[in-house]
């Protein structure tokens, strides 16, 4: 009983009401303000741009910052500020559409896996690896090569070649939570699969879709960037960050501050939602819960 | 509101291999342990019994000085041979003492044992971090021949294997063999046997009893269970809610309970007597949450004896040099045939 | 000078009662681990090992062992929550062996479950009216409030109970929480595997006394799994010994206690310390000097 006292004592005096309170740290702090500032920026976008993002006009060709063109423009004489503005939605819609296609195919696959029968969830699982054994990107590539290039078609893609790590990582989750005496209390209570799977796996998984989904929202945000980088994402003339550095390259020599703008804006986004994402893991994964 | 004295006001003899006086923990607010005073002899073996939440294991902590970070540690632990202070001593000073000075029998004997290492090298490395063996061979040697103590069938062979290869009552064997190493002024157990199957249990048990007896090593044997303690020491401390409520030689405390809570617990742990209707003597109510419990008397609010002056905390009565409790209505001690405690009860009832 | 329970009806010797709540026949187990070498499969692994037992209705039959003698195996067994290998199990008269999980309404309407541990059996994130409601729900009862409100009662909490969730009670409170979820189907057996081990001294009793009250108050027939030969002695009315997946020795608690004929048996009576004997000077010594045969 002494391992149960001192989860009593230690854990009912320091983290009882961290159980239901624990503090914020910093990553999830920074990770979310620096999150909501980008919903902020694509938000703004809708109701205010200083400039349009998309208007060409050659008589303002690359100018530099100054008050009327906060990041200056570019080669067409857009402004860059703008662009960035507008380019958050971009960012944050890849983001949304890669997590959701990965999180309602993965999340599924590995609940289905993790309560199959062992045989079953191992086929499953190889099927998997195979998929996650197959790059990103060139899935991305082939994907519009067949559909053609656009922002849509490539997060799908992303999101497909996301789905095996949302599947091993829920698999694990219910591997450990069918093993759960309330699971089998659920069985011996006459529970069929499927409830036990919507009212005790997911509940008890959801801590793990968030923090995945954190990260993967990042990945996809990389992959966006890439992707238009090499001209098979977001086609012009929706600006998308990713497509703002590849027109940049050209003219590295004369406008560095071209690939700087939409580089940070970037590397700043990826950063937020990889701190979101620890952030969270910290507040939600009971296996490190345990080391404190 | 009466004074608090140290809880446990034993003679100080030169005898005392630990001497642990005012002890409080405390995390935020909330006090965990508070004012634990109590000394062990050389040689003495000593039970601290108590259920979740009494900060009993936290007593043990501390005295070991592995308190969970957060908690902090006030009062003082003394131990023979050491030059200072256990409490607020330093991670290097502490590091100097555990192992050697002081060692610990923890209740997971797999995660005591490093998984990586084979049991002979943990073994010798505590003999040669305290440099009680000149050399590796002959730590090696030692080893051995500490496994064969601890009665492990060929211990050459087990030197040579991992904990995993072990059963958990052999590993909780190695676990002793390592805190018997360096020959311990005090051997702190918390829970030793509490994971073990009862047959296994009464091995690890005798091995604990001879390893220190062996020794003339004090014990300081920490569980929830009676009987253990009973059966391996001669003396026993009660704690509830975070305070020694009782001691006193094991017969006495388990024959003729002065405290409510000791009379309580007894009467509810034994499983051979029943009413009328078959059913077990109870306490009410449920151990509160640790640093949840009343003020005043901790145990007022489940005790059918609790009247307006519980609610001022209860002064230690001693009833012998290492006896004592802290109750306004105790037992009447001299109900039972033979009693010889000096204490008119009435003295309880400020 | 143990006194058996009283309240209890004369338990009738297996095999003599109309329909037996269960009974047990040859039930081996074998399992199959994962490979660990290239080279050859693991042995497998004989978790029962030719088990035969039966209860009749309204009998308090303990199991005792230590860990890995196969009581845990045999108690998902019983509860149609594992298969055996070979052998047959029949709950009430009515062989649950080989039947898929969705075809054994009947066991779950006539048996239920009570754990050791009263943390992990209860779902972190379920309000406790929900969870005690979960085997009404899944076995489509109505007028659940009302049920859930009057379990909760029979446990000993009270009614609002229901809206909190399972880390605001204390562990005996967690374990009543257990015990109404498995009352609510209103089962006629309980099988309780370890319901005490994991509870503190001064709740222990009282669990025990809430078991055996509603034991008697429901007629229920109980399966009470133990590794303490002293808690089956106090709740039960007949025993078996189990040790590496065989009952060594079955008969009533008294007799099992006061003259086990099984080498094991006396081993495992031996071992255990009491408060008793400890007072009268049995040694750890003692108790171990009792284990070499």
């Amino acid at each position: 009983m002494s391992v149960q006292e001192r989860e009593a004592t230690v854990a009912s005096a320091v983290s009882a009401d961290r159980k239901r309170r624990r503090p914020v740290t910093g990553s999830l702090l920074v990770g979310g303000l620096i999150v909501a500032a980008v919903i902020g920026m694509a938000l703004l976008s809708f109701v205010w741009t200083p400039h349009d993002p998309t208007l060409v006009d050659p008589s303002v060709r690359l100018q530099e910052p100054s008050s009327d063109y906060w990041f200056g423009t570019d080669k067409f004489g857009r402004d860059v500020f703008s662009q960035i503005l507008v380019g958050s939605r971009t960012t944050l819609f890849v983001g949304f559409v890669a997590v959701g296609v990965a999180a309602l195919i993965g999340v599924p696959l590995g609940i289905v896996a993790g309560m199959a029968p062992r045989w079953c969830g191992e086929l499953l699982m190889r099927g998997n690896d195979l998929l996650l054994a197959f790059p990103a990107l060139l899935l991305a590539i082939m994907f519009a090569a067949v559909y053609g290039a656009g922002t849509l078609v490539a997060m799908v893609a992303i999101g497909i070649a996301s789905i095996p790590h949302f599947a091993r990582l829920i698999r694990g989750g219910t591997l450990q939570i069918m093993r759960t005496e309330y699971v089998i209390a659920a069985r011996a209570a006459g529970r069929g699969p499927f409830a036990i799977a919507v009212r005790h796996v997911l509940p008890n998984v959801s801590g793990l879709v968030i923090v995945q989904a954190s990260v993967g929202f990042a990945i996809a945000v990389l992959a966006e960037a890439a992707l238009s980088f090499l001209g098979f994402g977001t086609p012009p003339p929706t600006p998308s960050w990713g497509r703002m550095l590849q027109e940049s390259q050209e003219l590295l020599s004369i406008a560095p501050r071209l690939a700087v703008f939409p580089g940070v804006a970037i590397a700043v986004a990826v950063l937020g939602f990889n701190l979101l994402g620890d952030g969270l893991r910290d507040r939600f994964d009971p296996k490190l819960e345990d080391r404190r | 509101m009466t004074p608090a004295p140290g809880t446990a006001p034993a003679a100080a003899t030169q005898d005392d291999v630990l001497a642990v006086r005012n002890l409080d923990v405390t995390v935020g607010g909330r006090t965990l342990v508070e004012d634990v005073g109590f000394t062990i002899r050389a040689g003495e073996r000593v039970g601290l019994i108590g259920e979740s939440g009494s900060g009993k294991s936290l007593t043990a902590l501390s005295v070991m000085g592995l308190l969970p970070e957060g908690l902090r540690a006030s009062g003082s632990v003394r131990l023979a041979g050491v030059d200072h202070d256990l409490v607020g001593a330093d991670e290097a000073r502490m590091s100097r003492v555990r192992g050697k000075e002081i060692a610990m029998v923890f209740q997971e004997p797999m995660t005591a044992l490093n998984p990586t290492m084979r049991v002979g090298r943990q073994i010798a490395e505590v003999l040669l971090i305290h440099r009680t063996r000149p050399d590796r061979a002959s730590a090696r040697a030692a080893a051995v021949e500490l496994l064969a103590q601890v009665g492990l069938p060929d211990p050459g062979a087990a030197a040579q294997a991992y904990p995993h290869q072990f059963s958990g009552g052999q590993r909780q064997r190695v676990v002793l063999a390592i805190a018997l190493a360096n020959d311990p002024a005090l051997l702190v157990c918390d829970e030793p046997t509490t994971a073990l199957d009862v047959t296994v249990q009464a091995r690890v048990l005798d091995l604990i009893v001879r390893g220190v007896q062996d020794r003339r090593s004090a014990m300081l044997f920490i569980t929830h269970d009676l009987a253990v303690v009973a059966t391996a020491c001669e003396r026993v401390m009660v704690m509830y809610g975070g305070r020694l409520v009782e001691s006193g030689p094991v017969r006495e405390v388990f024959t003729r309970p002065r405290h409510r809570y000791t009379q309580g617990l007894i009467g509810a742990s034994d499983l051979t007597v029943v009413d009328d209707r078959g059913r077990l003597a109870t306490i009410r109510g449920s151990v509160p949450p640790a640093g949840r419990f009343p003020a005043g008397c901790v145990f007022r609010n489940r005790c059918d004896h609790a009247t307006e002056v519980c609610a001022t905390r209860p002064e230690w009565i001693p009833t012998g040099p290492d006896s004592g409790y802290a109750c306004f209505h105790p037992v009447p001690g001299s109900a039972a045939p033979g009693a010889t405690t000096p204490t008119n009860q009435e003295a309880g009832r400020g | 000078m143990a006194e058996q329970p009283t309240g209890a009806p004369p338990a009738p010797e297996p095999g003599t009662g109309p329909t037996e709540a269960i009974s047990v026949h040859d039930v081996t187990r074998v399992y199959q681990r994962p490979r660990t070498s290239l080279r050859s499969a693991s042995p497998p692994v004989h978790a029962l090992r030719g088990v035969s037992f039966a209860i009749p209705q309204g009998q308090r039959f303990g199991i005792v062992g230590e860990s890995g003698c196969g009581k845990s195996t045999l108690l998902r067994i019983l509860a149609g929550l594992d298969r055996p290998t070979s052998g047959s199990v029949a709950i009430d008269g009515r062989d649950l062996t080989g039947l898929p999980e969705r075809r054994l309404t009947f066991v779950r309407e006539r048996l239920q479950l009570v754990f050791q541990d009263p943390m992990s059996s209860l779902d972190p994130r379920m309000r406790v009216g929900d969870i005690v409601a979960e085997p009404l729900v899944a076995q489509g009862h109505g007028n659940r409030r009302e049920r859930v409100a009057e379990l909760l009662e029979a446990v000993g909490l009270r009614a609002d109970a229901a809206d909190r969730y399972p880390h605001q009670f204390s562990g005996g409170q967690r374990q009543r929480i257990s015990i109404a979820r498995a009352l609510a189907p209103r089962p006629k057996i309980i099988v309780a595997d370890e319901p005490v081990s994991a509870l503190d001294v001064s709740v222990r009793a009282q669990v025990l006394n809430l078991i055996a009250d509603l034991v008697d108050e429901l007629s229920l027939t109980l399966v009470f799994v133990s590794h303490d030969l002293s808690v089956v002695r106090h709740v039960c009315d007949r025993v078996a010994v189990m040790h590496a997946g065989q009952i060594v020795e079955t008969g009533s608690t008294e007799q099992v206690y006061e003259d086990p004929r099984h080498s094991y048996t006396r081993r495992l009576i031996a071992a255990v310390p009491t408060l008793g004997r400890a007072l009268s000077g049995v040694s750890a010594a003692d108790l171990n000097r009792e284990q070499r045969p």
